[in-house]
């Protein structure tokens, strides 16, 4: 039962990805890729995600992939064209099996209206009907049996097929050449020739010229093939699906044949004969006689592996199957990464410890120290990029989100991806979703205006989502941006002025005024639509960017539309910061916190009342936070002269200058928990280990100044209105 | 009731299946113990970096091969007066759960093996602060030992140091 459930799991895991391959494919289509590769790898996706769902007895989500299937199947046959229109439909129809999935998953349902129009919808697409009745057709003969692997009892649609079509007789030519994998997975030619037998009458040809003589012969080869003419009043689909389940494993050519024709037609004479006088020159020039004795039964042997167009599908076939990955649990990842990390501390510790005891530069223990810093450093790197994803499986997230958000808001929206293969670590990933979620709906609903606005505009229609990764200095950047409207200024700073966030007379930048929507409490729709105001405001993504190390920025242009910017850390194991001393601690200050440090000068400092100070940056009173104080390590301001500034933008925008002893430089650290052994101290973020084996604390510069400015409350107004 | 106690080291005595083995230590003239199952290992002190807004008896954190232990000072978290650590006191490193942390202590001084049913239910005249922390007391060799129970040893509320 575990076993099963195992087995289970693991057969969602790779719906997923099936599911990321469909939705990739049919996006690919829809921007003109006519390569059958691609049709075929939908299609694939979709057809396993059957399979394995009929093995699971998974009902719902067979009978709509086996609808999805058979329209992708004229798809790829090339009985469809793929329209836009078509394109929409699979896309939502992708949508709707990943909510099966989902739904299969979570042993919940979906919603079984919308389940059946989408799949009516699929049916239509079938060219050979009318679009009545025919899914009750399809339906009827959904009775798979999955368990006897890979043999289907054979679909025939009697609604769809029996009345117009009776008195037709199609005839096919099968060529059918089974591959090593194909008995592999335990099938079996002669149940197949069974099943093609049912449809009609039915002629079979097997080829044995490929024999080999017994003693190479290799038991788990295949040497057999075989050419059936079949005379039937089905169609080709009925025909291909007796191979459905063996379709990867074997070369197979259907060829429809003239079905006027007689069965005993010159042409196909003339082709039997051919391939009987290749057989038998083949025959002819090997001298052993046993050969030809073997299969005394098969008449006319025919030969079909000279077909190139099957040989080289087949090719492609085997490309796509190989894959070089391997499933990991993550625990043993993480792991592996904690143990380097602790790899790199030792490391660092030893190295201090060598040069502490006097050892020369130039000798051998330097030398090897050197090396093994290497070593650790390429390991470090090599141990992160296992873990490092590309961004892909976020921004695939997107395109059915744009289109929910689109029909909700009735725009138009086009998303263009770029640098989708942008690799940064899993951790970083997984906090990604929310927040692009967030910018994208945004985007589209306050971004882009509506379609007659845009027309208004001089725009086009569509309106563009331009979502963007690449690495920059050691960081990987995300944009969001949009070709709408821009940030309405004027509209911006009467919210905020509305709700008091900011002085209505306050002098600001239009850089100040577009990043008051990152403010709390923000919020530019006055009424709260189902999109984009779930509560949530850009003050929720701004935290969660900065929870991650990252910071968060916007460029906008009236009329031309608005661009975020993310910069975030590309792990969330190793934080760039800068060591400070504070009252003779060390601290480290993460340097995506920084935005400039300086040495304050006696006039620049004022006293503002009691112990609270500012400091004059360039016409702009910061406040002064003493970070020795605030932790509790003296009880005394010390003289702002004598120390470092560090000026920090914190949430809000705000800036404030944090005070500390000095700066003893930059360095990569290791970031380990607190709340492991310990609990969350207020205004640290997490601990490193430092060079000389000690505990340093990592500081959290929000948390510094939200705690300085609780209990300096007073405080509070003119900072806010200092912006 | 003495009588029945092993005085020496590592040698079982009553009924084997219920045995116990305890560490004691001392912390000024006082003598505690704790399971020994629940310690991991014992280590010297390291000077500690100290954590901002935490209760006085939390003495930091040090790294303990490449994780950061809290260091709790037994002595100041019982309510006596913690004294200055030297190199000489001995951090017990001990596990709480999930949480591993170190006790800061004067000095190792026994390993005891003993049957459970010797311990005794804590005097009526132990102070609020000894009730919550200790378990029970034994009688070794005329020494009164008090074991303690870990579990309460790191603050339980998350805010109300902060």
């Amino acid at each position: 039962m575990d076993q099963m459930a195992a087995i289970k799991q693991t057969f969602f895991q790779e719906c997923e990805e099936q599911l990321c391959e469909l939705e990739t494919g049919l996006l690919a289509i829809d921007d003109g890729d006519t390569d059958s590769e691609t049709v075929n790898a939908v299609f694939r996706a979709v057809h396993s995600i059957k399979g394995g769902a009929g093995a699971f007895s998974l009902e719902e989500l067979v009978q709509f992939a086996h609808v999805f299937e058979s329209a992708l199947d004229h798809l790829r046959a090339g009985r469809l064209a793929p329209s836009g229109e078509v394109l929409k439909t699979m896309l939502r129809a992708a949508d709707m099996l990943a909510d099966l999935v989902r739904a299969a998953r979570s042993d919940s349902s979906v919603d079984t209206a919308s389940r059946e129009e989408l799949a009516n919808e699929l049916r239509a697409f079938d060219p050979h009907e009318p679009s009545k009745g025919s899914g009750q057709g399809i339906q009827a003969s959904e009775d798979d049996d999955p368990d006897i692997a890979g043999f289907e009892p054979v679909p025939i649609c009697l609604d769809d097929l029996g009345t117009e079509l009776h008195s037709i007789q199609n005839r096919f030519l099968i060529h059918f050449t089974p591959k090593p994998g194909l008995y592999a997975k335990a099938n079996e030619t002669a149940l197949l020739m069974r099943e093609l037998s049912k449809l009609g009458e039915i002629q079979i040809i097997c080829d044995y010229s490929h024999l080999p003589l017994l003693d190479e012969l290799d038991p788990e080869h295949s040497y057999l093939s075989w050419t059936v003419e079949l005379t039937t009043v089905h169609d080709e689909t009925a025909v291909r699906n007796v191979f459905e389940f063996v379709e990867w494993d074997c070369e197979l050519d259907i060829q429809e044949l003239d079905p006027e024709a007689a069965p005993d037609d010159e042409a196909i004479t003339a082709l039997i004969r051919e391939m009987q006088a290749t057989v038998e020159a083949d025959l002819a020039a090997r001298s052993d006689p046993q050969v030809a004795s073997v299969p005394a039964s098969a008449a006319e042997p025919p030969a079909t592996a000279g077909n190139p167009a099957m040989s080289q599908r087949g090719k492609q076939e085997m490309a796509t199957a190989a894959q070089a990955t391997i499933r990991v649990d993550l625990d043993r990842v993480d792991r592996l990464i904690n143990l380097v990390g602790e790899l790199v501390i030792n490391q660092a510790v030893l190295t201090q410890r060598v040069f502490e005891a006097g050892v020369a530069r130039a000798s051998g223990v330097a030398t090897g120290i050197d090396e093994l810093e290497q070593l650790t450093r390429e390991i470090q790197d090599s141990v992160m990029a296992i873990r490092a994803q590309p961004v892909k499986s976020v921004f695939q997230r997107m395109p059915r989100l744009v289109r929910e958000v689109a029909a909700l808001t009735g725009k138009k929206v086009r998303l263009v991806t770029e640098g989708e293969n942008t690799e940064v670590d899993k951790t970083v990933i997984e906090h990604l979703t929310d927040p692009l979620t967030h910018m994208i709906r945004n985007a589209i609903d306050h971004g882009l205006e509506s379609p007659q606005g845009r027309v208004a505009a001089g725009k086009p229609e569509e309106g563009l989502v331009r979502l963007s990764a690449l690495h920059r200095s050691g960081r990987i950047v995300i944009e969001v941006s949009d070709d709408g409207a821009g940030i309405d200024r004027t509209t911006v700073k009467a919210i905020a002025a509305a709700k008091g966030l900011i002085s209505p007379e306050a002098a600001l930048s239009e850089e100040e005024v577009d990043n008051l929507i990152f403010l709390p409490g923000f919020s530019t729709t006055s009424t709260v639509s189902d999109i984009s105001g779930r509560g949530v405001g850009m003050d929720v993504v701004r935290r969660s960017i900065q929870s991650l190390g990252g910071r968060i920025s916007i460029r906008s242009k009236p009329s031309q539309g608005s661009t975020f910017t993310l910069s975030l850390p590309l792990t969330l194991a190793v934080l760039d910061g800068m060591v400070v001393t504070v009252a003779d601690e060390t601290l480290i200050v993460p340097l995506s916190a920084i935005v400039e440090t300086l040495r304050p000068k006696a006039d620049k400092v004022h006293g503002f009342g009691g112990n609270a100070m500012v400091i004059a940056i360039r016409d702009q009173f910061v406040p002064l936070i003493d970070v020795g104080r605030e932790l509790g390590y003296r009880a005394k301001d010390t003289d702002p002269c004598a120390s470092v500034v560090l000026l920090v933008e914190s949430e809000g925008h705000a800036r404030n200058a944090l005070l500390v002893d000095a700066i003893l430089g930059q360095r990569q650290v290791v970031i380990k928990s607190l709340e492991a052994n310990y609990r969350h101290v207020a205004g640290i973020a997490a601990a490193t280990i430092l060079g000389d084996g000690r505990v340093a604390l990592i500081l959290d510069t929000d948390a510094v100044v939200a705690h300085w400015r609780e209990v300096a409350t007073d405080f509070e107004e003119p900072l806010a209105a200092a912006g | 009731m003495t009588d029945m106690t092993n005085k020496n080291q590592g040698r079982p005595t009553a009924d084997p299946a219920n045995a116990r083995e305890l560490i004691a230590f001392r912390m000024g003239a006082q003598e505690f113990c704790v399971d020994i199952m629940s310690v991991r290992e014992i280590r010297g002190w390291t000077k500690a970096t100290p954590l901002p807004h935490s209760p006085p008896f939390v003495r930091g954190v040090v790294n303990l091969r490449g994780t950061v232990l809290p260091i709790v000072d037994l002595a100041a978290r019982l309510g006596f007066a913690g004294a200055e650590p030297t190199a000489r006191h001995v951090i017990i490193v001990a596990q709480i759960g999930t949480q591993t942390i170190g006790l800061l202590v004067d000095a190792v001084s026994d390993i005891l093996t003993l049957a459970e049913d010797l311990i005794q239910a804590t005097p009526e005249v132990a102070s609020e602060m000894a009730k919550t922390f200790v378990r029970g007391v034994l009688a070794v060799d005329q020494r009164m030992i008090s074991m303690i129970a870990l579990d309460h040893v790191l603050p339980a509320d998350e805010r109300d140091a902060a």
